[in-house]
């Protein structure tokens, strides 16, 4: 006899609990369909590509011919595009709506973007081709670069670091190349950063051998001065800070701390993930800023790709700018040229950090983006991205617990005290927020505040859109405070492709790519409908 | 403003939601000293669609596309076929605009595509493990340097002369600023090198390429037993993924930890970037790796699904101790390579690597044929050295005034070495044809 099966392939196989009310017998949810991998639906003799029988020749392989299968699946166009579709229907994107992960600015990846990313002549280059055949490629680099330097009041930028965490590494190289040139590497060890720090920071500073000390923050959630003028001495290399920082706060004292800095003969580095709610309107080159990464994945809308790839430029002051890794684009008179390892130019490259000339595809976007924006339309997007995070939280504030006192900037923070004795906690409500169609913000960051909701709306969201965003928070919290659906919340989500997944269960024991002996497929419904 | 959806209606209702009077109150915060009193100065206002394309369009008409032109370099980064499944599928919003797979349970997709690409990456690597994919295969590299200095806890990290000299400049530049020692060979143009030699007790890992940058394919099978004796690990680089379909692996070599560069699937030239690397090791070491990984679990109601695991290696859980500052990998280009390879599959691949050899064996033939060149390579997949009677710089620019583009000349690469000048790095990947090869010989005629 037929019965409805679940062709999910479970470990623990059999129907799923959660689909015991109406099964089907695909185990398909009318549009959630549910996909095997790859490696389950290859067959021998199939192939999505045409080529060529190739010539037979001698190979010429040094006795070195691979020998049996790979074990690669076979499967047809049809079967790869529908493979892929699926599998894009089980993600949330900003495409489909509000995206609030704080700290990533999620605002909308605009298609003209990608389409001059594309052109012949630009996305088909060789980086190693000619100079003289990739001209316009230099001087597109060169436009942004001119972009970022005068948005951020900064004499020089670092082009090739392929992503923010990349950029930090490149920025804290420049001070110890400074620093080595003043001879003073070996004895300022320290570098200090807050407690909100991102965990960037204190890795890359930690990788280049420095010790990390965190600076506490004050109860209006910015860096303490008093600590921090404390914490510096001739030991200190430099300050790791973000600003806005990671509470969405602008810290007021900025001016003070980086003359502090300064005066005590170390660098301030700015980790310019929230460039965002200033671009346009504050340049970080006016706040005293000596280098500064820029995700272009986040302020200039490149696409996040679900993890990268990124880009992460760094503007550095004139203190810093002889120290830029190679490749340095270099115009001679009417000619670009690139200046490549050991190549002399006016400075003391600290060494190189990527092959190539950087990630020209997120440079050709990003530029799209400004170019289509403005130095009008840039201004309008920051203070756009800050009035919808104030509103947020100000539509908020009486349900839910904002972790200080506003306005904030470009992201609001609330910490988990309105949850508090609901047995309600803030990865619950995250999770809750799915079955209401949204992606949940930033939680349990930064981890200076308890229980943290960090929303970034950005300036991509109708006013409409953020009401009804607002509106299903509003309900969730009042739910939550109701102190009779902590059990809801704790099943949530229920519509989402999966229900809560084991991570235990995955870091405990890792299954970390397909085996044939990993899953025996177990749920054809066909073959088990004959049976 | 296109893309911003705030009326002045709505911005005037919003502002009185929060009380403020004018946006400017909130950025009160910001110093008086720093507050611009309007735009920032010297740049242009927005502009349409219409005139943005155009601007790149005036770019693009600067540039020789490798699509009019013939077409033979490599070194690094290599021309393929790319089909427009692959271009349309990572276009998709749903992949496009997504992000890292934090909330595992409205990112199945995402994450059962990493799975799938580790799947992949570990069979064509010949390895037990991979990640969920690097920067790209250079800073993979490096990150494959700190990996074995973590798990011997050593410092002095031997570097092949037949690695990319990019790659080798990116460990060079990391040794020198996070303190530990890279050993670098000299350039390495003839493939005889022979490093085991210089495996001692203090060594953390050799860096070797394959095939090497000048194209040489290499046993490193004895250079992994000699590494491992002497307590140390073997890196292969492998920068030209598609010689996978063809060459033994590094997996059975012995390498303890393999890097590739993994443009040449799925992945456009784009001017250097943005590439992927694939990054695979032992099981043993896996806790000592950088990068996401992706690891299949159940949910609450039983069903197969994937999440991001063993992220107590990883900077957001660690901070100051995390093996790695990486945050991002390179997912788009990741999902770019691994529908191409399952487009590819098992047979395409081996075509497709079958196809490059081909090409290249014939393009070789015919360029050792012209007089006073000289073929360095007795093995070699789909990239070659030859020794050109001249310099080989001058030689690459006159052909570009023809509009050939003529491979790499290695002094563009390793300027300080002048026994390098006149040798030129010549690939021939599918994409080779008679139309292009036939100009090539005849303004190599020319101008030798």
């Amino acid at each position: 006899m037929v019965q409805s099966l679940d062709r999910s392939q479970g470990r623990s196989g059999g129907i799923a609990a959660g689909t015991s009310n109406n099964p089907t017998f695909t185990g398909n949810r009318a549009l959630q369909i549910e996909e095997p991998l790859i490696f389950e639906m290859g067959q021998p003799g199939r192939c999505g590509v045409d080529l060529p029988e190739p010539p037979k020749v001698k190979d010429r392989l040094n006795g070195l011919k691979r020998a049996g299968e790979i074990g690669l699946p076979g499967l047809s166009e049809p079967q790869v595009v529908q493979h892929y579709t699926r599998l894009s229907q089980k993600n949330y994107a900003i495409d489909m709506g509000v995206y609030p992960l704080g700290s990533c600015t999620m605002k909308h990846n605009p298609r003209i973007n990608e389409k001059v990313a594309r052109l012949p002549g630009i996305g088909d280059l060789h980086p190693l081709q000619p100079v003289s055949t990739v001209q316009g490629a230099l001087e597109l680099i060169d436009r942004l670069a001119h972009w970022l330097k005068t948005l951020t009041g900064m004499p020089a930028v670092a082009m090739s670091p392929a992503a923010g965490a990349h950029g930090e590494m490149c920025g804290m190289m420049a001070i110890a190349a400074a620093l080595e040139a003043r001879g003073e590497r070996a004895k300022r060890r320290v570098v200090l950063a807050p407690e909100s720090a991102h965990g960037t920071n204190p890795a890359t500073a930690a990788a280049l051998g420095f010790t990390v000390k965190p600076i506490p923050a004050n109860d209006r959630g910015r860096v303490d001065l008093t600590a921090l003028k404390a914490a510096l001495g001739p030991d200190v290399a430099a300050i790791m800070l973000t600003n806005p920082n990671t509470c969405g706060l602008f810290e007021t004292e900025i001016v003070e701390i980086s003359r502090a800095v300064h005066e005590a003969g170390a660098f301030f580095y700015c980790d310019g993930a929230n460039f965002n709610a200033i671009v346009g309107r504050v340049r970080p080159g006016d706040l005293g800023v000596d280098c500064m990464h820029i995700n272009l994945h986040k302020t200039f809308s490149t696409p996040h790709g679900g993890g990268g790839p990124g880009a992460g430029p760094v503007v550095l002051s004139a203190a810093l700018a002889p120290y830029a890794p190679y490749p340095w684009i270099v115009k001679d008179g009417d000619t670009w040229r690139v200046a490549e390892d050991g190549a002399a130019v006016d400075g003391k490259p600290l060494g190189r950090l990527k092959a190539f000339h950087g990630q020209m595809g997120m440079f050709t976007r990003a530029l799209s983006y400004i170019m289509s924006h403005g130095a009008d339309g840039l201004k309008q997007a920051a203070e756009d991205a800050v009035l919808s995070a104030n509103y947020v939280m100000a539509s908020l504030q009486d349900v839910m617990t904002p972790a200080f006192e506003g306005p904030c900037m470009h992201e609001a923070l609330f910490d988990d005290s309105f949850l508090k004795d609901t047995g309600v906690s803030t990865l619950d409500f995250a999770k809750a927020m799915i079955d209401e169609g949204y992606h949940p913000m930033t939680m349990y960051f930064p981890l200076v505040v308890h229980g943290a909701l960090l929303i970034e709306p950005t300036e991509s969201q109708a006013k409409e859109d953020l009401d009804l965003f607002i509106g299903a928070l509003r309900s969730l919290a009042e739910r939550a405070k109701s102190g009779t659906a902590a059990e809801d919340f704790k099943a949530a989500p229920r519509f989402a492709p999966r229900r809560r997944l084991d991570e235990t269960l995955a870091a405990r024991k890792p299954v970390l790519r397909w085996r044939p002996s990993n899953n025996p497929p177990e749920g054809d419904p066909m073959k088990q409908a004959a049976e | 403003m296109r893309y911003l959806p705030l009326t002045p209606a709505d911005r005037s209702d919003m502002l009185a939601a929060v009380g403020a009077k004018s946006v400017d109150e909130l950025f009160n915060d910001v110093p008086a000293s720093a507050r611009l009193p309007g735009k920032v100065a010297g740049l242009p206002d927005h502009l349409g669609e219409l005139e943005v394309e155009r601007a790149f369009q005036a770019y693009a008409a600067k540039n020789v596309s490798p699509s009019t032109a013939p077409f033979f370099i490599g070194a690094g980064a290599y021309r393929h076929h790319v089909p427009s499944t692959v271009d349309y599928m990572i276009q998709r919003g749903e992949f496009l605009t997504s992000y890292t797979p934090y909330q595992p349970e409205i990112t199945q997709g995402t994450l059962q595509y990493l799975f799938e690409f580790q799947t992949q990456v570990s069979l064509l690597t010949g390895m037990e493990v991979a990640n969920a994919s690097m920067y790209d295969g250079s800073t993979a590299a490096s990150e494959a340097v700190l990996m074995a200095n973590r798990i011997t806890r050593r410092t002095k990290a031997l570097i092949s002369g037949g690695l990319h000299p990019h790659y080798r400049a990116i460990i060079e530049t990391t040794a020198h600023w996070q303190g530990y020692s890279a050993v670098s060979a000299k350039a390495d143009a003839e493939g005889l090198e022979e490093l085991i030699a210089k495996v001692d007790k203090e060594t953390s890992c050799v860096v070797v390429q394959n095939p090497s940058f000048f194209g040489h394919v290499r046993d490193f099978t004895k250079l992994a037993a000699a590494c491992h004796a002497a307590g140390a690990l073997l890196i292969v680089v492998v920068t030209e993924v598609v010689s996978l379909g063809l060459i033994k692996p590094p997996g059975e070599m012995g390498a303890d930890i393999v890097v590739c560069e993994g443009q040449s699937i799925g992945n456009g030239l784009g001017f250097g970037g943005p590439y992927v690397g694939l990054f695979a090791t032992r099981d043993k070491y896996v806790r000592q790796m950088p990068g996401r990984l992706v690891g299949e679990t159940v949910d609450a109601d039983g069903k197969r699904g994937f999440v991001l695991t063993l992220s107590t290696r990883e900077q957001h859980i660690r901070r100051e101790k995390a093996t790695s500052n990486i945050c991002t990998n390179a997912g788009l280009c990741a999902l770019a390579f691994t529908v191409h390879l399952t487009l590819l599959g098992e047979a395409g691949f081996r075509r497709l690597a079958e196809l490059n050899h081909a090409k290249a064996s014939e393009l070789a033939d015919r360029v050792a044929a012209l007089p006073g060149v000289k073929l360095l390579n007795d093995s070699f997949f789909n990239e070659f050295t030859v020794r050109l009677p001249k310099p080989a710089a001058p030689v690459v620019e006159a052909l570009a005034e023809r509009r050939i583009l003529a491979g790499v000349p290695v002094s563009r690469l390793i300027p300080d070495d002048p026994s390098v000048a006149n040798l030129l790095l010549l690939a021939a990947t599918e994409t080779a044809t008679e139309a292009g090869m036939a100009p090539l010989i005849a303004g190599l005629k020319e101008v030798l």
